[in-house]
Formats: C-alpha cells, sequence, structure tokens
C-alpha cells in the first residue's frame, strides 16, 4: 500500500512521521548530500516530545500515578491514535480519559479514566470564560418558598464531576504532597465542583448528587425542581452542601426569580 | 469547533501598535508579572497567537495588561503555509478575531507546513523547494493575508535535512515568495546558521543572496548542539539557552547592511529569570546603536 514513491510526498512524510515503523521518506539528504535518516527522526522526535510534554502538563496526577516513563510510554501511544486535529494544542488531549479507559495496561488503576477527567475539566476551566460571581446577599431576604422559585445562571468555567471513585482525594493527595499517598481506591465516589471565579481554579467537594443538580440549574430549572431531581437520584443528597459549594466556589453569575419567562 | 473570543468589558485601550526598530522578547506566561512590574525596561513583545485562543483565563487577563503598555507582535505557528493543504479557514477567522483584539503591529508566520490530512503535527515541517510548492505557497499566503486583512512576514526554517527534489535556493524561494505574495519576511539568524551548520554551507554566502529589502523582523535565538548517529554536528533550534557567539556575530553583520528593523529574542523553553532574558535584547540592542551610531545600517543594497 505504501510504495516508495508516496513517502516521497508530503502524505508519505507525515505518515513516516507518525508511525516509526515505517521507512523514512526517499529523497531527503543531510550534510553535504549524506543520506539523512536520522535527520529524519529530528522532527519525529520534536512531534512527540512536544506533544507528550503537552499531555505531562495538562495530566500531572495521571503522571505522577503511572511515573515519567510510564506515561511517556502510554502518551506516545495515544499521541499516534489520537493526533491533534487542530494546531491550537491547548485543545489537545480531550480523548485522553476515555483512551485510559480502554487501556488494559492500566488496568489496575481503574480510577485513572476518572483522574485524567478531573484534570482535563480543570484545564477546560482554566481557559474558560470570564465572568463575575454574582452578589448573592439579596438571597438572604428571599422566603424559603421564593427561593426554590429561583433559576441561576452558573459560571461558565462550572462543571460537575461525579464517580465512582474517591477521586478527588485522589487527585488532592498527589497534587499537593510530596511523596506518593496510599489511594484509598474501596472509599465511596465522590462528586466535585470545578470552578475558576477568578484566577484559580477551585475544586470543591460535593455531597451525592450534587451534580445532579448542578446540571438541572444548568439547564435552566427552578432550585426547586432541580433539588426534587436530585433528591429522587440519590436520598443522601445535601440540598444546603451543595449551595454551600456553590456560593463559597464563586459559581453563581446570576439568578433571577421562577416566575419570569425563561427559555 | 472554533470557540468565539468575545471582546473584553470595556475592551483595550492599547498604546500605539506600531513594532519599534528595537529590541524586544517572546513573551512566556511565567515572565508575566516581570513584564508589567517595570514596562519600561523592554519596547515590545512576541507571541504565539495560537496560545491565546481560548474564551478566558490568565492568559488574556495579563496579555490585555502587556498590551496596553506595550507593541505586541504575533508569531504564528499552525498555519502551515507550505502544505500542500490550504490554510484551514476557521483557524484563520480565529487569528483575525484574536488580531482585532490585540492589535498587534506585525503578524509573522514560517516557511514550512504542520498540517497534513486534518491531523497537526506540532513541528515546523520543511518542504522541497520547487516551483510548485513556491506557486502554492504564494496563493496560501495570499489567502492568509486577505483573511487577515493585514500583510503577514514569512520566517525562514532551521533545516535538518534537504530534498533532492529542490530547483532552487531557499534565499531564492522566498525573494520569490515576497516579491509576488507581498509578504514581508522574517529573517531568522540562528535559523540561518542551524541550516547551514547542519548543511554544511556557509551563512554568510546564505545572508548574501538573502532578499533583504523584504526584511521587516529579525529573530535571534539559542540552540542546542548534538551529535548524529555518526558522530557529527547537528545543531537543534531549541530557543533553550542564550544566542551563540556566531549568531551574534552574523547579526551585527546584518545590522550593518539593513535598515532599522525590529529585533527579538526568542526563549521558549529551560524558560531563564526575567533579567537574563532581558539581557539578552540589550546586547541586542547595543550592537544595532553602535552600528548606527557609526552612520551603518542604512546602505539598502
Amino acid at each position: 500500500m505504501t510504495s516508495p514513491d508516496s513517502l516521497n510526498s508530503e502524505a508519505g512524510f507525515a505518515r513516516a512521521l507518525w508511525d516509526a515503523r515505517l521507512p523514512r521518506p526517499a529523497g531527503v539528504i543531510g550534510r553535504a548530500g549524506r543520506p539523512a535518516a536520522d535527520r529524519f527522526d529530528i522532527h519525529r522526535n520534536n512531534i512527540f516530545a512536544s506533544l507528550t510534554a503537552a499531555l505531562r502538563a495538562r495530566f500531572p496526577v495521571v503522571v505522577r500515578l503511572v511515573g515519567e516513563a510510564f506515561f511517556a510510554d502510554m502518551a506516545a501511544i495515544f499521541i499516534r491514535r489520537h493526533p491533534p486535529v487542530s494546531p491550537v494544542i491547548m485543545e489537545y488531549g480531550g480523548a485522553f480519559a476515555a483512551f485510559l479507559k480502554e487501556f488494559d495496561a492500566v488496568g489496575a488503576l481503574p480510577y485513572l479514566a476518572d483522574i485524567a477527567r478531573l484534570e482535563w475539566l480543570r484545564h477546560l476551566a482554566a481557559h474558560g470564560a470570564d465572568a463575575v460571581p454574582a452578589d448573592l446577599s439579596p438571597l438572604a431576604r428571599l422566603a424559603p418558598s421564593a427561593m426554590a422559585e429561583l433559576r441561576f445562571t452558573l459560571h461558565p468555567t462550572a462543571t460537575a464531576l461525579s464517580s465512582a471513585y474517591p477521586v478527588a482525594s485522589i487527585w488532592r493527595a498527589n497534587a499537593v504532597a510530596p511523596d506518593l499517598q496510599p489511594v484509598l481506591a474501596d472509599s465511596a465516589g465522590e462528586s466535585v465542583l470545578i470552578v475558576r471565579p477568578h484566577r484559580q481554579v477551585l475544586l470543591l467537594d460535593l455531597p451525592p448528587a450534587g451534580d445532579v443538580l448542578i446540571a438541572a440549574l444548568q439547564e435552566g430549572r427552578t432550585l426547586g425542581d432541580a433539588a426534587a431531581l436530585a433528591a429522587a437520584r440519590d436520598l443522601d443528597f445535601d440540598l444546603t452542601l451543595t449551595l454551600a459549594a456553590l456560593f463559597r466556589g464563586g459559581a453563581i453569575t446570576g439568578f433571577a426569580p421562577g416566575h419570569s419567562s425563561s427559555n | 469547533m472554533p470557540v468565539p473570543v468575545p471582546p473584553r468589558h470595556g475592551g483595550i485601550a492599547p498604546c500605539p501598535g506600531q513594532i519599534p526598530m528595537l529590541a524586544g522578547v517572546g513573551l512566556r506566561p511565567r515572565h508575566y508579572a516581570d513584564v508589567l512590574a517595570d514596562p519600561g525596561q523592554i519596547a515590545w513583545v512576541e507571541v504565539h497567537p495560537e496560545n491565546y485562543l481560548c474564551a478566558g483565563g490568565p492568559q488574556h487577563h495579563y496579555l490585555t495588561q502587556v498590551r496596553e503598555r506595550m507593541p505586541l507582535s504575533f508569531h504564528g505557528v499552525g498555519l502551515s503555509l507550505g502544505g500542500e493543504e490550504r490554510p484551514d479557514a476557521a483557524h484563520l477567522q480565529r487569528l483575525r478575531a484574536l488580531a482585532a483584539r490585540y492589535q498587534p503591529g506585525l503578524f509573522s508566520e514560517h516557511l514550512a507546513w504542520s498540517s497534513h490530512g486534518g491531523h497537526y503535527l506540532n513541528d515546523l515541517l520543511p518542504l522541497p523547494y520547487t516551483r510548485e510548492n513556491l506557486a502554492r505557497m504564494i496563493d496560501h499566503v495570499g489567502e492568509t493575508q486577505e483573511a487577515l486583512g493585514r500583510r503577514i512576514l514569512i520566517e525562514n526554517p532551521s533545516l535538518y535535512l534537504a530534498f533532492e527534489a529542490s530547483e532552487m535556493p531557499e534565499t531564492a524561494f522566498l525573494a520569490e515568495l515576497a516579491a509576488r505574495s507581498g509578504c514581508g519576511l522574517l529573517l531568522d539568524l540562528n535559523n540561518v546558521y542551524v541550516s547551514c551548520m547542519n548543511a554544511g554551507t556557509d551563512p554568510l554566502a546564505y545572508l548574501a543572496s538573502f532578499p533583504r529589502a523584504a526584511v521587516m523582523e529579525i529573530h535571534l535565538a539559542g540552540h542546542a548542539p548534538e551529535f548524529d548517529r555518526d558522530g557529527l554536528p547537528v545543531l537543534i533550534d531549541a530557543h533553550d539557552r542564550p544566542v551563540a557567539d556566531p549568531v551574534w556575530r552574523l547579526f551585527a553583520r546584518m545590522v550593518e547592511h539593513l535598515p532599522p528593523v525590529p529585533v527579538l529574542i526568542e526563549w521558549d523553553s529551560d524558560l531563564p529569570d526575567w533579567p537574563i532574558l532581558l539581557a539578552e535584547a540589550r546586547r541586542a540592542q547595543s550592537i544595532v546603536d553602535r552600528v548606527h551610531e557609526r552612520g551603518g545600517g542604512r546602505d539598502v543594497a
């Protein structure tokens, strides 16, 4: 399928860059007319080293959990299977969590894919749209019935993540602790709110089904309806704790009484 | 897929956008605070626009403040203008929106390709210098200038290999590209040195044939000396250390033969503390000042 002629073209050059098993292109020369096989490898190395560095910066706790060398090998496989589709490298790596989920070699770390999801969402929040958290003091004067009718506008960077594993505990322990922490993988699953109200990305714990409330608010439901959905999902849902996380995180940028028409 | 870049509340009230004929530096996030602490230290800065194609976040926060204090240049790495495929229209629109927001004084790209078959290779890749590739790149540069509504500059690459298929020297390719597309040229003297050493050719001969009248900016950077499998030296365009002495000498020589143009220090990995980067820019400036005090730099050949 790959003739030497087709290698001496942009398509062949690109194919041989992605796949080190392919022969290097014909017709390239190095110093004073010498063949340039290892000169070609400089470009291969540039591509894989730079993309691996981007992934390493984006998924620091995944790196921590599997080790630098293993991460580099894994990244090379990921890069070959999912090369960037845009020159904006900031947008590269969204497929990494799904890749880890299917990657047999990390089967012993079943939570790894969710750690990658968490790190990807932190990355998205870091570069997402800016918005100013709302002044929530007027809410203190509202009657509980009026509270239930409120609709909130959430910060554009706010996302909730729910995992069957204690992702937030694992992430915090390994993002800040100097030594690798024992992973409490048998502990209960966790939900977290990720938001960047100002310069820093915040990670706030949510009670069970807190993510359901947040998703419902993002769909434009009233607080009362959203709380009912969350409570139906999990008996341990706690509205006060969820609101506290949203308030503390600066995750609410606006609110309106529910009776006003909303699309 | 493109993320719109909304104007900031109030927008930028920029200082004049034109890049002065002085030394600037490539700006990385690590140095935002240093530049803002004393903006008078540096005349202008340059960034890769691809690093700012996002809706919000700290990089826009800081770059906005920087732009309010000094001129800014965009040095793109992702348009793949030397490639077979046309520049990506959606990417061009995003760059145009970013340029509308930050009003860069110059906008440069590369004699290279980096995208093929819908994939981005994240490296500046070489192309054979053929008539066919020249005609195609003239079209791509023209299309880009039309989409951005401005003239762009094209930079000479760092080469590790050459093609048997090439039909003309790089300098002839660049001269014709500039003449027929109307683009300016960004003369990267580290790239000249790296390419010539890697090919075993003479950088002064290269510069003697370079289309000087089209040069609108100069780049200086550091390279990494390594060895290939045969034990022969190969220079890597690493931007990870100070400018090498032979490159400073090429610079001093070129300044004598060029009208004043802006010069930029690029340092992109293993970043130094700000004073070290600033000292590199000052060294470049002092070379320019010395030549112009002597009345050089005006004999445009």
